[in-house]
């Protein structure tokens, strides 16, 4: 088996040399890896996107953790934007209410699908949907939206990390974004160099980020994260439109994000010792949350 | 490269919350449940690292009881996993251990049913894709996503190229292999990941060779 890309270089220039899309690149190697053939990849992505669709629906109908700390928020924000006075514009909130109704319905035990992971699930799919009224896409289109941003996503799981735990939260909200932002571009007729561009600048944007979640539980400040994920993707992918380049390529932007994610301290990365986790707040919601005593705390 | 699929990237669909300690869990009980070949009566789970520190918020509980009972995912049963282990007869304890393992997300799971006992580790290494490190006491590496089988034999010459042949003659690609042994001359396991499912009657074959104790099969 000999997968076509292992890096972003090869990826565009795979898709330059061959004038392909990058998510038709992603596809061929699917094809190429499992066997199967393009029909039965294409209809497995198909109900992927429908789960997506169903949970941000239910999102935006309320729904509610079982500890309590989440929830409504996707609510709230769409009731706010019909009232068409919003700062920073609605395809933006639209795409905010999204990844959290998203968010929240994962929180609340509900089906999701991972992208990459269930704590940056929101992103990909309310980026989606927001840029989806503005730009008219085709079911297709949608699906390729997905492999899209699998593609990155498959660069950055092999040589970097998608995990919370392994690399704190910019391994996963920052990679979730980073393929939101790649995706949105190759939708909205941008080249595969712009979507490696809106990547790279997205990612950049959330070096450093800790995995800090309140009570160990993937609410707080996770549901929000998703939220700026979400708009940080927007703002890249116009930013790669525009013809913004990155001075740092996206594979060392990548690999750079590995590093950080690697020294970063054990405290930071999905223990809920350190950050939010370890405030005085959190430490007493855990406390509620779970029973016992909150002295001894910040261990 | 780790993952091989844009699946493991754009999924798995799930129940919430989390992919590495919510769906990675339900993974590795379910491969435990695959590998014992029949419902557990008992579960001793011991949990290391984050799982150790997260697992209630997260259902890693909840999730590795669900994958015990045969449960995907994305099954929504996970949800009352403890209720439905009551009522098919599984009692189960967890242990939240303190001891440093390799990778933050660890779980060792020991199940058993009166006449039978298996032990393993499983490790959740994001997004949902597991590795089993441990078996019986046999360090070994099945990442849980490619088809495999598990072959228990004794440690005897021509073992592993009875079953290689047998898998050969049915056009069987091996995608990856390891074999292992306690002490020389005694018990042994071959770990075989393979590219095409095996089909039963294969399993049989090979469960027929010389010096082979034990034939199962891991659910693609």
């Amino acid at each position: 088996m000999e997968f076509l890309f292992h890096n972003v270089r090869e990826l565009v220039d795979l898709a330059n040399k061959e004038q392909k899309l990058i998510s038709e690149i992603m596809i061929e190697q699917e094809i190429i890896i499992t066997g199967r053939s393009r029909e039965e990849i294409m209809e497995q992505m198909d109900r992927n996107l429908t789960v997506m669709e169903e949970a941000v629906e239910k999102g935006l109908k309320g729904v509610h953790s079982k500890s309590g700390l989440t929830g409504g928020d996707a609510v709230l924000l769409q009731a706010y934007m019909q009232k068409g006075n919003t700062l920073s514009g609605e395809l933006m909130l639209d795409a905010v209410s999204k990844a959290v109704a998203t968010n929240e319905v994962n929180a609340a035990m509900g089906t999701i699908c991972a992208t990459p992971t269930a704590g940056s699930a929101g992103v990909v799919p309310g980026t989606l949907f927001a840029v989806k009224n503005k730009l008219n896409p085709t079911r297709e289109q949608m699906i390729r939206y997905l492999f899209n941003a699998g593609a990155f996503g498959f660069v950055v799981a092999n040589n970097a990390s998608i995990s919370g735990a392994a690399g704190g939260c910019q391994a996963e909200v920052g990679s979730a974004a980073g393929m939101a932002a790649a995706a949105i571009v190759e939708m909205a007729g941008g080249t595969p160099e712009q979507s490696s561009t809106a990547f790279a600048i997205t990612l950049k944007n959330m070096l450093g980020l800790v995995c800090d979640p309140v009570a160990g539980l993937v609410e707080v400040p996770c549901v929000k994260r998703n939220a700026m994920g979400a708009s940080n993707s927007l703002v890249a992918a116009d930013m790669a439109l525009a013809g913004v380049t990155s001075r740092i390529p996206c594979d060392e932007v990548i690999d750079a994000m590995y590093k950080i994610g690697q020294t970063m301290p054990t405290a930071l990365k999905e223990t809920a010792q350190g950050g939010l986790a370890a405030t005085p707040t959190g430490k007493w919601l855990e406390a509620k949350i779970f029973g016992g005593s909150v002295v001894g705390s910040g261990n | 490269m780790k993952f091989k699929s844009v699946f493991d990237i754009i999924g798995p669909v799930m129940i919430g919350p989390s992919s590495s300690h919510t769906a990675g869990a339900a993974r590795i009980g379910r491969v435990a449940r695959d590998l014992f070949g029949k419902q557990p009566t008992w579960a001793k789970i011991h949990l290391y690292g984050s799982f150790a520190e997260t697992y209630k918020g997260h259902g890693t509980d909840i999730a590795i009881i669900g994958g015990l009972l045969d449960y995907d995912t994305f099954d929504e049963r996970i949800k009352t996993a403890f209720e439905d282990a009551e009522k098919a007869g599984l009692t189960f304890e967890f242990i939240p251990e303190t001891a440093h393992t390799e990778h933050p997300n660890t779980a060792r799971i020991v199940i058993g049913d009166g006449h039978q006992e298996m032990s393993l580790v499983g490790i959740s290494i994001g997004g949902g894709k597991i590795e089993i490190t441990e078996l019986n006491g046999f360090p070994l590496r099945l990442s849980g996503n490619l088809a495999a089988i598990l072959v228990v034999h004794e440690d005897r010459s021509g073992c592993i190229a009875n079953v290689a042949n047998c898998l050969a003659k049915y056009d069987i690609n091996i995608g990856h292999m390891e074999v292992s042994r306690k002490e020389k001359g005694n018990m042994a396991l071959m770990i075989i990941e393979v590219d095409q499912n095996v089909e039963t009657h294969i399993l049989e074959e090979i469960g027929a060779l010389p010096n082979i104790t034990q034939v199962t099969r891991i659910a693609d």
